[in-house]
């Protein structure tokens, strides 16, 4: 049963995210204060925002690169992401770890960028949560890309043949930097083509964010239930280039009638249509809402750049 | 209360211990509960422990390295097995690219107690891809513990202190180690990481051997004792960290360097300790370092290509004549008895 108050939570964290990554765009290439590769999820937001929203806080994610949207979503502190992004000795791994390995531990977030490697770290995770009975799900959140190394296949084969509470997540956004899926896999849906008897899969549309949530809330209880895995593939796209905060579609490798296409898909304006039409939000609120969270990551900005650089004598503090 | 147990029983004994004391840790493999137990080192613990924290795997290296990963996130300690070291080359993504960079990347908010055993095969035609030592390579990149026990008490205590600590550790074993006794303490004891042990004083040469090769330095020194040349052999016991000091103590006393190592020459731990007396201990030495490890091929499976391969406790003692300039001396072989039989 979909609430108000879900809807409405749903599209603050979307907006939350997409304050957080629009600030990146406006001062990245300008400013040059955040010298670390960014993989934006700018209109990718409503899957995040789902998962975040299905999961108990006891439950971990594990991410790729692209781990902007998941840190959020998942509670990673926000003062923490932009001192990261800068390089501050306050970022959430002391600026040593930067936009690829965003990671909260505290709050159950782990990013790391080799496309796939955090994938068997969740099936880790689960196994740990069967082995000591604890009622926590771990989830593995990757790209098209991450299925096409062979650590995937190790994961989901291991993750069945022993039971384990964990969701494989797929944000399928069709392309792996420049290349389409149509030199990389099979035709036929990736959600068909990783399908065992033993293994129940999905595909949804991934810029419905309430869908994405109906789907996964149910997704994930079942996996914490019947402590089995299952897989999801998310449908969806990326609006900016692989790396870096511009439009891309100069570049040759897709068109702009393409791009223009999902933006008019984009999450957060479909759910802000429905606020709307179901009288659940006004306009002036939501106006409201986005400036707060503008503000809130301007502030979180100018926090980072005032914050100290770790001092040269850390380097090698945990080596 | 010391017994005169072997090498594998040894390991054995050290896992029972430390899983009898400590209920998150677990071990996990291929054929880690199977009959012949990893050559006897998990039988113990399976009957004690399976299958809830002794069980059998698929053969996902580098899956598994993960899963150790994630488990030990939660406070598990994973302790995971490769009977061959070769296989652990298909798990070095996850080695390398996480466990190794985990606790200082995410800057301390978490730590990563995994143990990972690895055994380097030797003899019975093992040959070229169930023979290898990637101590070198795992030393290379800061973030992992590399221990190379070279007898039963080392392996022991290595294993105690293995298990209680929070940093991924690899224990590079080598399988024709398995069968050498030593009288062993019953209780449990830890061996520090980085401390070298002179396992043999002596005034005339150091010997830095690693792993196998300490015990074959040993019976050289034995056969050139009669000729009045005293050797001295230092065993690193851990690669990561590295006890400088103790070599370059032992270097400064004797003038003479051999490294004499498991693996081959080229890039590797033998490399290292030359490269580190020449750097810190250059003007000391009497003469030129000398390195002695496999020959520069893949192992071939053919003994007597195989005994090519290999040095061996002849082969240590002519390299140290030759850096001595001692080549008058003769030399009466050891009569020594391969305990490795086989067959596999």
């Amino acid at each position: 049963m979909i609430t108000k108050e879900i809807q409405k939570k749903l599209f603050d964290l979307m907006l939350k995210i997409r304050q957080a990554e629009e600030k990146i765009v406006e001062v990245y290439a300008k400013e040059q204060t955040m010298r670390t590769p960014t993989h934006l999820s700018i209109g990718q937001e409503a899957v995040a925002a789902g998962l975040g929203l299905a999961l108990h806080k006891n439950d971990q994610i594990f991410v790729g690169h692209r781990c902007h949207a998941a840190y959020l979503a998942k509670g990673g502190s926000l003062e923490g992401f932009f001192a990261e992004l800068c390089g501050r000795a306050s970022g959430i791994c002391g600026g040593r770890a930067g936009s690829a390995h965003l990671s909260d531990h505290s709050a159950g977030i782990y990013a790391s960028p080799i496309l796939s490697s955090m994938i068997p770290v969740a099936v880790g995770a689960a196994l740990s949560f069967k082995m000591d009975g604890k009622n926590q799900v771990a989830v593995a959140v990757f790209g098209d890309a991450a299925i096409e190394e062979g650590v995937f296949a190790e994961s989901l084969n291991f993750a069945v043949a022993k039971k384990l509470p964990v969701l494989f997540l797929c944000e399928n956004n069709l392309y792996s930097t420049y290349s389409p899926m149509s030199v990389r896999q099979p035709s036929s849906p990736i959600f068909e083509r990783v399908r065992i008897p033993e293994l129940d899969t999905r595909q949804i549309d991934g810029n419905d964010a309430v869908l994405v949530y109906e789907c996964l809330s149910r997704v994930v209880d079942k996996v914490r239930r019947e402590s089995k895995p299952y897989f999801v593939e998310c449908l969806t796209y990326r609006i900016r280039e692989h790396v870096g905060p511009l439009f891309d579609y100069d570049r040759g490798y897709r068109t702009k009638q393409e791009v223009e296409a999902w933006m008019t898909k984009c999450p957060i304006k479909k759910l802000k249509q429905e606020l709307i039409h179901s009288q659940i939000m006004t306009e002036t609120a939501i106006k409201t809402l986005e400036e707060q969270w503008q503000h809130v990551c301007d502030e979180a900005y100018k926090k980072a750049l005032a914050a100290p650089w770790p001092t040269e004598n850390t380097l090698l503090n945990y080596a | 209360m010391p017994r005169f147990i072997s090498y594998a029983q040894a390991i054995s004994e050290a896992l029972v211990q430390a899983m009898q004391e400590d209920k998150d840790i677990f071990i996990f493999g291929l054929g880690v509960d199977d009959c012949k137990g990893i050559f006897g080192t998990t039988i113990e613990v399976a009957k004690q422990f399976a299958p809830q924290r002794v069980f059998d795997t698929p053969a996902c290296e580098n899956a598994l390295t993960g899963i150790a990963i994630g488990a030990a996130l939660n406070g598990k300690r994973p302790v995971l097995v490769h009977a061959r070291h070769d296989f652990m080359l298909l798990a070095l993504d996850q080695m390398i690219n996480n466990a190794a960079k985990w606790t200082y990347t995410y800057h301390g908010q978490s730590t990563l107690p995994i143990v990972i055993r690895a055994i380097v095969g030797k003899g019975w035609g093992q040959g070229p891809t169930h023979s290898q030592n990637l101590q070198a390579v795992l030393a290379h990149f800061p973030g992992l513990i590399v221990a190379v026990p070279s007898n039963p008490v080392d392996v022991k205590g290595l294993f105690i202190q293995a298990l209680k600590s929070n940093s991924p550790v690899v224990m590079v074993e080598h399988r024709a180690l398995y069968d050498l006794k030593a009288d062993v303490s019953q209780e449990p004891y830890r061996l520090p990481f980085g401390h070298a042990r002179v396992v043999r004083m002596g005034r005339d040469v150091t010997v830095v051997a690693t792993s196998l090769m300490v015990q074959e330095t040993l019976k050289a020194a034995t056969m050139l004792e009669a000729q009045d040349i005293s050797v001295e052999v230092v065993d690193p016991v851990t690669l990561n960290p590295l006890d400088e000091k103790t070599i370059l103590t032992s270097v400064k006393k004797t003038g003479h360097l051999l490294c004499a190592d498991s693996d081959w020459p080229k890039c590797s731990f033998a490399s290292e300790v030359a490269a580190l007396v020449a750097e810190k201990a250059f003007y000391d030495l009497k003469a030129p370092i000398g390195r002695l490890g496999w020959k520069a091929c893949p192992a071939p499976v053919s003994k007597v290509l195989e005994d090519e391969f290999y040095p061996d406790s002849q082969d240590i003692v002519q390299a140290i004549l030759k850096l001595l300039k001692r080549h008058e001396v003769k030399v009466n072989p050891l009569k020594t008895i391969d305990s490795f039989s086989g067959p596999y």
